[in-house]
């Protein structure tokens, strides 16, 4: 008979492992890929590529050469990191910029931290702000989507002539400042349903708001991520933007417009709930969801950047720890209801 | 409508390979390892000396303590010795070893296959029936029954809830029971309620036993003060709080027992070994145990004697496998990895699990990558993953802060946790040393 093994209960296991989150998650993110690569042609590839490959190349030699550890790059999260840094990025961008950026990422926010887990700040997000304050000129060259297959959905692009140019929420930022009339500034900005697919100016992953959401639902129904987090995000800048859209309508653009632009749906779904820089607990998660969302929206109208939410996962990133610290998951026995006589 | 616990809870693969097999009666062996210590508490001191002549439920140790428990001969035959024999914790323990002659029983028993549905004890009359036949709770744990029976002075109890949930996976032996004994189970059930003077009773049974719900219900139509209460399938259903929380809505406080809110929990085997004690004056000697697993050629139930090792269970459920690389007593969730096949069952032995090569081991730790997906399983609401954490830093004030008493090492988190992380290892090393810091301060 063979040696008994011996070790504590229990004595089986789900299954599940990191490798498979991580690759469904990236799973999830290939319909916004391909409908990148539909709206942007070449270029979403080459930045995808670039920022995939140099994150995983750059995890491999930290690991190897300078932790010497065993390397990691098999769980799939350093290709994750490249994915969602790629989709934070114009599709214009210079290859060497990508490197940097990839660079910032994997070593500065994830390995100089102890690797997978370790991490308090989600490192895609450290790589793009680390290249918008860096090169800013660059960083907001935003390409608008290949002419010609707008005839596809039988729409009229309002921008013909040009292959740069700002996004929504710059035109509607730039707009506001410089005293536009509403109904011109709202001539110049794309419609709701051109959002939704993903006709306008922005980097490779938050153009389509229709591919992400499909994303979306693999994450749900894998059970890779829980409502918590995005649906606070969503929820409170819809409450927060319905409120301003409400006090004043011409100032302030309405939910639909904020939750359709820019990476909105991108940081709700798949950056605000990264595992390693979100709270544990579910009232904690909708803490920090909320936090994202009135952040996003205080940055967006009230700040210099048109942009607002990868600054505002990252600063409740930082909050986290603290979240955890206090916010306690609900206890068994807590509410307890008085025995009937 | 079906009912579960309000917090965490996970889904195992159930494999309920031994599902409907009928429970066959195993033949007695040549020898058999009676334990002393089968139960919670102190453990028996032995009646008999070597040489001695015992029937079968002859009184051979008697309860030492409050929390103790009378052990009763599971077999005819003379007594070889009292020795130290290692059993299902894998340390050695003294236990009776009887050699086997024949199978007389002790007059007093009545072996007739008469139900017998009057109850004509009075209720300190059946406690103190239940303490000289032996009985404890048989869904694992193996606290004596007669002292959960003895309510402390002051709390009062309004509900009997029975336990025929078997969340455990692979586990069919209270299963099988409600199939083949139900009647008895009902007389067992009404002996329970009398001697907690309560009025009414509910059995939570989860619904992928769907013949056992049928088959009670239909018994419990003349019976209206017990209710048989459907339940979704979700582990650790069995445990006692979840349980509780699950077929009447209350929440047991931090640290308490059921009393605390008006409930006692039996199992069905406890309610079928307590009609057999009262009604057929017989001790509690043999049980039902499953043998199982995913190579083993005939997963069945047998009703064994206690003592009798596990080998003889496992050679009439077809052999040990080739491919055999652990054997658990109990179910894969919460039972005992055991070190030998030689060991005896207890009265606590519910079953027994071959698992083959590729089962036995577990997969390599990684980083903690924060999912959460720990916390959420959590039926006691607990964070896991800050246990283990507390207590690998050795920050004991902490960890009892975060409730490392309430765990009720149900093993959900190990089982869900994507990096393999071994959580429930360090929280049941956590529960030591904190358990031990509180004792300190209260003396």
């Amino acid at each position: 008979m063979n040696t008994l093994t011996i070790s504590p209960s229990p004595h089986v296991h789900s299954g599940d492992s990191v490798k498979k989150n991580m690759y469904w998650v990236i799973i999830a993110l290939l319909p916004a890929l391909a409908a990148s690569f539909f709206y942007f042609g070449i270029g979403a590839i080459i930045v995808t590529l670039t920022a995939v490959l140099s994150c995983v190349i750059f995890e491999f030699l930290i690991s190897k050469y300078i932790l010497k550890t065993e390397p990691t790059i098999g769980d799939g999260s350093a290709a994750l990191t490249g994915l969602l840094l790629a989709f934070n990025l114009p599709t214009y961008l210079p290859i060497w910029i990508i490197i940097i950026g990839s660079l910032v990422a994997i070593g500065i926010a994830k390995m100089s931290f102890g690797g997978l887990g370790n991490n308090p700040f989600n490192p895609a997000l450290v790589g793009r702000v680390f290249l918008l304050i860096s090169f800013p000129v660059q960083m907001t060259m935003w390409p608008t989507p290949i002419l010609s297959r707008f005839h596809y959905f039988g729409l009229t692009p309002e921008i013909i002539d040009a292959t740069t140019g700002a996004t929504p929420l710059a035109i509607m930022k730039e707009g506001v400042s410089s005293g536009i009339a509403h109904a011109e500034l709202m001539h110049r900005l794309p419609s709701l349903t051109e959002l939704f697919m993903g006709i306008k100016g922005g980097s490779a992953g938050e153009s389509a708001a229709a591919a992400l959401l499909l994303g979306v639902a693999i994450l749900l129904y894998k059970r890779v991520i829980t409502w918590h987090i995005p649906v606070s995000v969503v929820g409170s800048i819809i409450v927060f933007t319905g409120l301003l859209h409400l006090y004043d309508v011409e100032s302030y653009a309405g939910p639909a417009f904020h939750l359709l632009t820019g990476g909105v749906m991108l940081g709700a779904f798949f950056m605000a709930t990264d595992y390693v820089t979100s709270p544990m607990a579910p009232k904690g998660m909708i803490i920090f969801g909320v936090g994202v969302g009135v952040i996003t929206i205080l940055i967006r109208v009230f700040g210099s950047f048109p942009e607002g939410i990868s600054f505002a996962i990252l600063i409740m990133n930082g909050f986290t720890p603290l979240i955890d610290k206090y916010i306690r998951p609900k206890r068994f026995g807590e509410v307890n209801k008085p025995i009937k006589a | 409508m079906l009912k579960t616990f309000s917090l965490g809870g996970i889904h195992p693969a159930e494999n309920k390979l031994s599902a409907g097999k009928k429970i066959v009666i195993l033949p007695i062996p040549e020898q058999v390892s009676v334990p002393l210590a089968q139960h919670i508490g102190a453990p028996a001191e032995a009646l008999v000396n070597k040489g001695d002549v015992v029937k079968v439920g002859q009184l051979i140790a008697a309860s030492a303590g409050f929390v103790s428990s009378n052990i009763h001969s599971p077999v005819s035959g003379k007594v070889l010795k009292i020795d130290d024999v290692v059993d299902a914790s894998g340390y050695k323990h003294r236990a009776i070893i009887i050699k086997t002659e024949g199978d007389e029983w002790d007059e007093s028993i009545d072996r007739s296959p008469e139900l017998i549905q009057h109850i004509n004890t009075v209720p300190h009359q059946i406690v103190e029936k239940l303490k000289e036949a032996g009985i404890v709770g048989l869904g694992g744990a193996a606290f004596p029954s007669h002292v959960k029976l003895s309510l402390p002075p002051g709390k009062i109890c309004d509900i009997l809830v029975i336990n025929g949930v078997e969340c455990e996976p692979y586990l069919t032996s209270d299963h099988q029971l409600m199939m083949e004994k139900s009647e008895e189970i009902v007389v067992g059930i009404r002996i329970l309620m009398k001697a907690l003077k309560v009025e009414k009773a509910v059995i939570g049974i989860e619904n992928n036993k769907l013949d056992a719900i049928e088959k009670m219900t239909a018994l419990l139509a003349e019976h209206p003060e017990i209710r048989v209460q459907a339940l979704k399938v979700q582990y650790p259903q069995g445990g006692e709080k979840q349980l509780i929380d699950a077929c009447i809505g209350r929440q047991i406080p931090s640290g308490k027992l059921p009393i605390e809110v008006g409930a006692v929990v039996q199992n069905v085997g406890t309610a079928f070994a307590v009609y057999e004690a009262v009604q057929k004056n017989k001790p509690l000697f043999e049980r039902v145990v499953t043998v199982t697993g995913k190579s083993v050629k005939n997963p069945s139930n047998f009703l064994a004697r206690i003592g009798t090792p596990m080998s003889f269970l496992i050679d009439a459920a077809g052999g040990l496998p080739t491919d055999t690389s652990k054997i658990i007593g109990g179910g894969p969730m919460m039972g005992k990895a055991l070190q030998s096949a030689e060991v005896p069952i207890t009265k606590g032995s519910s079953g027994i699990l071959i698992m083959p090569e590729e089962l036995a081991n577990r997969k390599p730790m990684q980083n903690c990558i924060r999912c959460a997906k720990c916390v959420s399983v959590c039926p006691m609401g607990l964070s896991p993953y800050l246990l283990m954490l507390a207590t690998s830093k050795t920050i004991w004030d902490r960890a009892e802060e975060e409730k490392i008493m309430d765990c009720i090492e149900c093993g959900s988190c190990n089982f869900t946790c994507p990096s393999s992380r071994p959580l429930l290892d360090y929280i049941r090393l956590g529960k030591g040393k904190v358990g031990q810091i509180m004792r300190s301060r209260t003396k």
